[in-house]
């Protein structure tokens, strides 16, 4: 076991508040919540009815987590499971799941038309003049960029656009509106990307897009 | 069984009213019998332009509402044999007709033409699915100007959605080679690149359209008119003719690409 304790208890005005690591294994997380509970803490817990409040970090509060929780507890009469959390959503596993995935289109985005998907999108065909992409994740587009497309929605400010040929009429990244190319000084750009860089969105080669934003893809390695 | 082919752009005056009648009439003058249907309830100009107003007894209206047969409101052109026109009515709006009778209309003059012409009112609204309801092939006008490229590429887009036997073909009408080659005028290639559908013809800005049409007698019928070929060599690609464009002006060069896109 790893020497950062991976369960804090914490007392608060209603009760107890249990902490529990995210990184770590459930299954070791809760070992170390059934020591605590019998051996080093036991002299805490034992007495009147206590409330327990449970904080499961970034670790998604499933059922089977929920259910070996409150049998960890169940051992002590005396604690009752109030609540079980997770920490609310946040831009970082809208990354996770954008990274893990992608789906691919086909076909030309026209005037007036939307495509939209949550996640990482390729679109193999073009986006016209009023247009729409939008996506939760990021946008690769395989053909020509003309349209409006709009990545990280949801405040994913890690997400990247980049196209074949990328003359858009606006770029949205999370909430950074950015339009061309007065904003960029150029005119047209073939096989690049754009990124927020400091809240500032930034144009560059794809070929730089694995130093820019590593965490995009599995490195191809030496 | 004949076929329908409605002649659209989305935005105005792009000459859409000028190919259905050109369109028409040169593929009457190939031998074909031709049926022109104007959908323009309550702005009607097809008539005007064939030079047919004074002739109209009844309307596309009074057809739907029963006043009269298909036959009795079907105008025929004294000057081509196989060429007629049903006009659409003046007093009404494009609410008093819906898609369905429309329909029925389009299927019933399939039967005695060859092909049903039909000229589509400006707007994606009500007329616009009146004149696509009974449609099997379209033809997308525009000329080379952002704002009619933009609402050519809306309109492609709602007729993707329609049951059309073949994808939507493309005319680029009032085209000005100078002002291209100066490079104030999008090029054909651009406007293809965007609108990614196949080209029917290119029709270079021409003065006698406009004579043509106020004096109601189709360009096609004036053999010294540059319009007038294109507009020939249209209605033959529609029935099937591999015709090489024109040339748009003398120097090659922008013509040698377009050739190429077309051809290859």
């Amino acid at each position: 076991m790893s020497s950062k304790s991976l369960v804090t208890i914490k007392g608060i005005k209603e009760g107890l508040l249990f902490v529990l690591d995210d990184e770590a294994p459930l299954t070791e997380v809760i070992q170390d919540l059934t020591y605590k509970l019998e051996h080093t803490h036991s002299q805490f817990l034992t007495g009147p009815l206590v409330h327990v409040f449970v904080r499961l970090g970034k670790r998604s509060a499933t059922e089977e987590t929920k259910q070996s929780l409150i049998e960890s507890f169940s051992a002590r009469g005396n604690l009752i499971v109030q609540s079980i959390e997770s920490d609310p959503i946040e831009a970082e596993p809208v990354l996770a799941a954008a990274a893990s995935g992608m789906k691919t289109f086909t076909g030309i985005v026209r005037s007036g038309q939307t495509l939209h998907h949550d996640g990482n999108m390729l679109l193999i065909g073009d986006v016209n003049p009023g247009g729409t992409v939008t996506s939760t994740g990021n946008i690769l587009v395989l053909g020509s960029l003309r349209g409006l497309a709009h990545a990280g929605i949801g405040g994913n400010h890690e997400a990247v656009i980049a196209a074949s040929h990328l003359r858009p009429t606006q770029l949205r990244i999370a909430d950074i509106v950015s339009r061309p190319p007065d904003e960029w000084g150029f005119e047209e750009a073939f096989m690049e990307f754009a990124y927020l860089h400091e809240g500032v969105m930034e144009i560059d080669k794809l070929s730089r897009l694995h130093r820019i934003r590593p965490q995009l893809g599995m490195s191809k390695g030496e | 069984m004949g076929e329908a082919i409605v002649i659209t752009s989305g935005k105005g005056g792009v000459g859409k009213t000028t190919t259905s009648a050109n369109v028409g009439t040169a593929l009457a003058l190939l031998g074909k019998k031709v049926c022109m249907v104007d959908t323009d309830i309550g702005l009607r100009n097809l008539d005007v332009v064939m030079g047919l107003e004074n002739r109209i007894l009844y309307d596309l209206v009074d057809v739907v509402e029963e006043r009269c047969r298909l036959k009795q409101a079907l105008i025929i052109d004294k000057r081509f044999e196989h060429l007629s026109l049903l006009p659409a009515a003046q007093t009404k709006d494009k609410h008093a007709v819906t898609p369905e009778q429309m329909k029925k209309i389009i299927s019933e003059l399939k039967q005695d033409y060859d092909y049903v012409i039909i000229d589509c009112p400006a707007g994606i609204e009500q007329g616009f699915k009146n004149a696509v309801a009974g449609a099997d092939r379209a033809i997308v006008v525009t000329t080379p100007e952002k704002s009619a490229v933009r609402d050519a590429d809306r309109i492609i887009g709602l007729l993707e959605k329609e049951n059309l036997t073949d994808s939507p073909k493309l005319v680029v009408n009032r085209i000005r080679p100078n002002l291209i080659d100066n490079g104030d005028m999008l090029s054909i290639d651009e406007i293809c690149s965007v609108l990614a559908i196949d080209l029917l013809g290119l029709v270079p800005d021409d003065e006698h359209v406009i004579k043509a049409s106020n004096s109601g007698e189709p360009t096609v019928m004036n053999p010294d008119s540059r319009a007038a070929i294109a507009y020939r060599n249209i209605a033959r690609r529609i029935l099937g003719d591999a015709v090489p464009l024109m040339p748009l002006h003398q120097k090659t060069g922008v013509l040698q690409r377009i050739k190429k896109f077309f051809v290859g």
